[in-house]
């Protein structure tokens, strides 16, 4: 299973699985696993959505026991009934979504669980003393006193690794790390993963974007299905190669067709300015211009206005300042539009979050192939089970979503075909204006090629689409002009043309200004 | 809701609930120094004996109609434990029909009056906790048991006052008249020429089963169901989804509050024929737990309102055949039941689906 493996025999393992599996239900989510980590490396763990990785990683940090195969640490063997077991042997682990308390200050998350006695005080000054001491050698400078509330996000992950190495974390994982940061604080992450290795650490990345792997791991592993479909050396291997054993075939490039002509603006947005009650604006004087056949990206690091843009564009937030015209309508405070108006005005919405918004999980599929379309689930105020069936027949067919059960429920797809049940849905009578909020997140890279070949083809048919994308790489693949929001502002308007990941990084730090478009 | 198969949910769950229910049962009883076969042996005869089904029958009723109530707001993942309140003022939807009217209408449209009534009534109750939590965010809980203890104080005042029966000091109204009441089965059996023993049992009876069906087709086959269900599945797709959601919340407290309004059918206009002071006896309380029982599905209701009326039936029996067994300790058996079915509905979900899907996956 590890084939192709040169110099990591020699080294000793700091992670040895041996035969691992692990069943949810009917999913087997780890087959037979046999993984090496080698010490004092920065290890990749890569694959699609559903691989199984998380799975692995959660096994090895204790969440989770095997139902079978053995597990050895630093070369000893482990058997982990909890995290605290994994921690107690030097495995520390930093989750996609961190586990911080947000009123605390940094100092008192780190000791948070380890106080040292009832009373606070004794503790803190030797936590305080070692907290500086761990931040100095690696790298990782955080004031001990900030609140995390005022962190941004590059930091409160600092401090999640603090914490890890703090109860003496000698084997780190990252759980997807970087989806929340910058390219730059990216950067940053990555060299701190390199200190830690220096240091004679272990660094485990788990990940599906296969440039951070070639950028800082030395090693890595892919997982497809649940098995280990390779094992490779960095510098001996291509994203080409490493995306092949991914998916399992050839993977092709989105290719961009050739630029209208023209375009005709459908929907037009003026001086957005929104606020949550009581507290500074999410979004101010955001202006914006959609036209028929072109796709406007939004880029921003996560959490900088696009959620509230899709929102006040939707009808789900109300808006305060500024307006919108669509379809000869004029929607500002004093004329709210609900979601079900500008739905049948001819708007489409694929939600950023599609388990919770786009989608009610325990539904059926032809259920929600209904979902916001009363009318197609049947006659009058009645559903009618042969209407929906009817329905979304074709478009389980068209979007090829399987396994092609229209009665089978939502929660039971993978989340590549979970979001497939969604653009079917909102694809499927060729909306005039489409927002459509992280289309691929969480989705497997066979399915990604087959969505943005989809996109493509509502552009051409005459739509105006809004995309709203943390990746970089598929605002490129995708958009014909760029806005870059920071901190609910517009950084900059771009044409896609001439635009690189690392300009929009810089906009998107708000470190330079784009031109005007 | 249990991430349990169906048939494991529904089928087997319940069963297993109510078995263990018994056993803590059969030991209370084994305390007292009874022996538990034979006091569930009575347990039957009294509840399913002759005569005794048309009691059950009408207990039962009750239970349809108060645990439709709560598993209709349920599937909007409204916690509406009013119940009580609401039927009580279904009631007094009934009363004022019936008092004020009788003497007017003919007997049947006073009834039908009164029907209606009823529902409007328990809507009206339910409705303003809705509207409170939709559009004000007060926590529903909180403000449908507070109206319990409004609608508890009203008919306090009413019938101490304002509505008392003339010239006497008890606090209820004066009967209704015959003609308004609603027909007892025994009294329509005889009709055809059959014998049949007297019991409680009314014509509402028919009417919960009838409700059955309604909230069937209402939640699972309209596109008002639909929403229902989406809320309650999540709201956030549900607004996603265009979904009005304060007026769906709203409407749905409506229906709940209507169903337990008919509850009233049973007790007032079907027994007492007058109003008195806490007919509702628990009932909307224990409807939770009938809904909990029955899956929040009218077929799971119906089963569990029958088995709470067997209980209630049997359970009176009790204290009649042993001296030890007290109504006290019969409503400590009925209570065990609604504990194990109820509060404790899903405590034993992970063990039972390691010891059964374990073994599945072994020979899979």
């Amino acid at each position: 299973m590890s084939g192709g493996n040169g110099s990591g025999e020699a080294r000793r393992a700091a992670v040895r699985l041996r035969g691992v599996t692990k069943r949810f239900g009917a999913v087997l989510a780890n087959d037979d696993v046999d993984l090496d980590i080698p010490a004092g490396t920065v290890h990749g763990i890569i694959g699609e959505n559903g691989a199984g990785k998380s799975t692995l990683a959660s096994i090895i940090y204790g969440l989770y026991a095997a139902d079978r195969g053995s597990m050895e640490i630093d070369g000893r063997p482990a058997s982990l009934r909890s995290p605290a077991d994994a921690i107690r042997l030097g495995v520390g682990m930093v989750h996609q979504h961190f586990m911080l308390v947000p009123t605390f200050t940094v100092l008192e998350n780190v000791m948070l669980g380890m106080e040292g006695g009832f009373r606070l005080r004794g503790g803190e000054a030797d936590i305080r003393a070692r907290l500086e001491d761990l931040s100095r050698t690696h790298g990782l400078e955080v004031d001990p006193d900030a609140l995390i509330d005022d962190l941004p996000v590059g930091l409160r992950q600092r401090v999640e690794i603090l914490k890890a190495l703090f109860r003496g974390a000698r084997i780190l994982i990252l759980d997807e790390p970087t989806g929340v940061l910058t390219p730059d604080e990216t950067d940053r992450l990555f060299v701190v993963l390199r200190a830690i290795r220096d240091a004679g650490g272990t660094a485990v990345l788990i990940t599906h974007k296969l440039r951070e792997v070639m950028a800082v791991c030395d090693t890595v592993s892919v997982m497809r299905h649940g098995r280990l479909a390779g094992h490779r050396n960095t510098d001996e291997t291509t994203t080409g190669e490493l995306a092949e054993l991914m998916v399992g075939r050839k993977v092709g490039q989105t290719v961009r067709p050739p630029e209208s002509g023209a375009r005709t603006p459908v929907l037009r947005a003026a001086g957005l300015t929104w606020r949550q009650a009581g507290s500074a604006p999410r979004l101010q004087d955001v202006s914006l211009e959609l036209r028929a056949g072109e796709i406007l990206a939004v880029a921003g690091v996560s959490g900088n206005g696009q959620s509230e843009l899709l929102d006040l564009l939707s009808g789900l937030a109300d808006v305060q300042e500024g307006y919108v015209e669509f379809a000869g309508r004029r929607i500002d405070a004093a004329h709210p539009a609900t979601p079900a108006e500008l739905r049948a005005l001819g708007l489409a919405h694929v939600p950023e979050d599609r388990q919770r918004r786009g989608l009610v999980l325990p539904f059926e599929a032809r259920e929600n192939a209904v979902l916001g379309r009363p009318e197609r689930a049947g006659p009058g105020p009645w559903t009618s089970g042969a209407a929906m069936q009817a329905h979304a027949e074709p478009l389980i067919e068209r979007f090829d979503i399987r396994p092609p059960e229209p009665r089978r429920p939502a929660a039971g797809f993978s989340g590549g075909n979970q979001q497939k049940i969604v653009l079917a849905r909102e694809f499927e009578s060729v909306p005039a204006v489409l927002l459509l909020g992280q289309p691929t997140r969480g989705v497997d890279i066979g399915t990604i090629e087959t969505i943005h070949a989809e996109v493509m083809a509502l552009k051409e048919r005459g739509s105006a689409i809004l995309l709203v994308s943390t990746e970089l790489d598929e605002i490129l693949a995708l958009a014909d002009r760029i806005m870059v929001l920071n901190a609910g502002r517009v950084a900059g308007t771009v044409p896609a043309e001439g635009a690189t990941a690392r300009r929009l990084g810089l906009m998107m730090t708000g470190a330079s200004e784009g031109m005007g478009a | 809701m249990t991430g349990l198969p169906r048939w494991l949910d529904i089928g087997v769950l319940p069963l297993v609930n109510l078995a263990l229910a018994l056993l803590a049962a059969a030991v209370v009883v084994a305390l007292v120094g009874e022996d538990p076969l034979e006091v569930f042996a009575v347990l039957l005869q009294g509840a399913f004996g002759p005569g005794a089904l048309g009691y059950t029958l009408y207990y039962a009723t009750n239970f349809v109609f108060t645990g439709l109530a709560a598993a209709l707001a349920f599937q909007a993942r409204l916690f509406n434990i009013g119940a009580e309140g609401q039927a009580t003022l279904g009631g007094l939807g009934i009363a004022l029909a019936c008092l004020s009217l009788e003497t007017v209408l003919p007997g049947w449209l006073v009834a039908l009056v009164a029907i209606a009534g009823a529902a409007l009534f328990g809507a009206a109750w339910a409705v303003v906790p809705g509207w409170l939590q939709a559009y004000r965010g007060s926590h529903i809980v909180i403000t449908t048991i507070m109206f319990n203890f409004l609608a508890s104080g009203l008919m306090v005042w009413l019938l101490s006052g304002p509505m008392m029966r003339p010239g006497q000091g008890s606090p209820q109204t004066r009967l209704f008249d015959e003609a308004v009441r609603l027909p007892a089965v025994h009294d329509i059996v005889r009709a055809l020429g059959f014998e049949a023993a007297r019991s409680p049992l009314n014509l509402s009876f028919l009417f919960a089963l009838i409700a059955c069906v309604a909230v069937w087709v209402l939640v699972w086959r309209t596109k008002f169901g639909y929403a229902l269900r989406a809320i309650g599945h999540s709201e956030e797709a549900a607004r996603y989804a265009g979904i009005p959601v304060r007026r769906a919340v709203v409407a749905a407290m409506a229906l709940s509050g209507a169903l337990a309004g008919c509850m009233a059918l049973n007790e007032v206009l079907g027994v007492q024929h007058k109003l008195v002071l806490n007919f509702s006896a628990g009932y909307g309380f224990t409807g939770i737990a009938v809904a909990l029982m029955g899956r929040n599905h009218p077929l799971g209701i119906l089963a569990a309102g029958l088995l709470f009326g067997a209980l209630f039936q049997g359970g009176a029996e009790l204290n009649f055949e042993f001296e030890t067994i007290t109504h006290e300790l019969a409503l400590v058996i009925q209570g065990l039941v609604i504990l194990f079915s109820g509060a404790l509905a899903y405590m034993f979900t992970p063990w039972l689906a390691r010891l059964l899907l374990a073994r599945n996956a072994a020979h899979a």
